[in-house]
């Protein structure tokens, strides 16, 4: 059973680096986001500071959303999913392989971003290892939320702007306390609270997240 | 017995007859309660010494806000009736109710801006209850969304039974969190509405509005689900019956 998740999260990565565009694009989406807000907004060094991590979490926000037509996307287009559907082991399992192999390709490359990101909004030290600990614990989350929106729209046609609709409200806890961690380190508040809410929003989801999605799945492959 | 009236409930059939029966009444009462509680709530409440008339968008306002978060739990669990035990009719009511809620929702948002602009002099402040109502508005609207794209009615309300339970698992998470987020922003400066207690002659009008908001909402939900049953069951033996029986009739 372990044989076969591993086997699909193994599949999936090599699919990605087939498609290099896969896990490139979303990155350089995010970082032309990030660059609009200082040429639309103002170049100084302490609106950047105090708008820096709510630009860079609102950034990440929509790059995870963009990303996830790989998640099952293609798979639904070519009768992959069918297939899992039908397989002998529970589909919960497989679709949290697939959501652990969407979150390695989308969530991970953007951490190796983060000191650049650190670079362009001024953060200091602590507020670069808020940055990295939120983006951590904050991406498969996003992945997790976006996995049941995505089941949900995967056999429509023009499903893109629906998924957003659907799927970006609830993103907005993850939201308001990433973004309210980075802005507090910057004060050298204490942030400890803020990672504890996401850890266990991650753990709530981890749990109840593969269940809704084989469900929507299965409802959606009718 | 009850289990027993719960079944025959279900069948489409028994329910068309008896909320036709239901009707009228249900009319009668929210006319009832809409006169009642309006002409109590404008013209015989007293001032209120500090906010003045306009405190009498609140017999509009709050019970709007209330039937909002009570909609959607109402569809939440007609959602989870429906995926359980597939009864039809719960997907109906579910599908039913997302216009009513979001209608609701609309007008407790444009009554609290009316509001707000005499007693914190702007329409709009990133309050938390503002915001997460705000939020909940776009729920409603993606269930909506969700439910038009779909072709297939069957599919369609089943993605929304399940958009709707994840819905309102996530709706205390997103609550707290904009508490949270307000909370850290700013120290309590403004506070809305979180007077001690509440006079009696104020709130037997605000108690009326709200049975009057809630038999209109049952009012027009029975008639939603009636046109929906026809719709769904136009092959059925008994609709046909009915429709020859109307047109001998007129």
């Amino acid at each position: 059973m372990f044989k076969a998740c591993w086997n699909i999260i193994i599949r999936d990565l090599r699919l990605a680096f087939r498609h290099p565009g896969d896990v490139i694009n979303p990155l350089f989406f995010f970082i032309i986001v990030i660059t609009l807000f200082p040429l639309g907004g103002s170049p100084e060094q302490k609106v950047l500071m105090s708008i820096g991590g709510s630009v860079i979490w609102v950034a990440a926000l929509l790059s995870s959303l963009l990303s996830l037509d790989i998640l099952f996307r293609s798979d639904y287009d070519d009768g992959t999913l069918e297939t899992l559907l039908l397989s002998e082991y529970p589909l919960s399992l497989l679709v949290l392989a697939k959501i652990i192999a969407h979150w390695l390709i989308t969530g991970l490359p953007l951490l190796c971003l983060s000191p650049l990101l650190a670079g362009f909004f001024y953060f200091n030290d602590q507020a670069m290892r808020t940055l990295v600990i939120t983006l951590l614990l904050g991406m498969p989350i996003l992945s997790l939320l976006g996995a049941v929106g995505m089941a949900l729209t995967v056999s429509l046609k023009r499903g893109g702007m629906l998924l957003s609709l659907l799927i970006l409200p609830f993103y907005i806890p993850v939201l308001i306390f990433s973004a309210q961690a980075i802005n507090n380190s910057m004060l050298g508040l204490d942030v400890t609270g803020s990672f504890y809410f996401l850890a266990a929003l991650l753990v709530f989801l981890l749990t109840l997240s593969p269940f809704v999605t084989a469900l929507a799945l299965r409802i959606s492959l009718e | 017995m009850m289990v027993k009236f719960i079944h025959k409930l279900a069948s489409p059939k028994y329910f068309y007859h008896l909320s036709g029966k239901l009707l009228p009444w249900l009319m009668a009462m929210c006319l009832l309660f809409f006169l009642l509680g309006l002409v109590q709530g404008l013209i015989y409440a007293p001032v209120d010494y500090q906010q003045g008339h306009s405190y009498r968008i609140m017999f509009i306002h709050v019970p709007s806000a209330w039937m909002s978060l009570m909609i959607y739990i109402i569809m939440a669990t007609a959602g989870a009736i429906f995926l359980i035990w597939k009864i039809k009719l719960a997907a109906i009511i579910a599908s039913s109710s997302a216009t009513i809620g979001a209608a609701f929702t609309f007008i407790a948002l444009v009554t609290g801006a009316l509001w707000g602009k005499p007693m914190w002099g702007t329409y709009w402040a990133w309050d938390a209850r503002l915001t997460s109502e705000l939020i909940l508005l776009f729920l409603y609207l993606g269930y909506i969304a969700l439910e038009e794209a779909i072709d297939d009615p069957r599919s369609a309300s089943k993605a929304c039974a399940v958009l709707v339970l994840v819905g309102v698992v996530n709706i205390p998470i997103i609550h707290y969190s904009v508490e949270w987020w307000y909370t850290l922003h700013q120290g309590a400066s403004v506070s809305k509405l979180d007077t001690p207690s509440i006079h009696i002659s104020m709130l037997i009008p605000l108690l009326l509005m709200t049975l009057a908001c809630k038999c209109y909402y049952a009012l027009t939900i029975l008639m939603q689900a009636r046109n929906k049953i026809l719709w769904q069951e136009q092959n059925t033996h008994w609709v046909r019956a009915l429709i020859t029986e109307n047109q001998s009739k007129g």
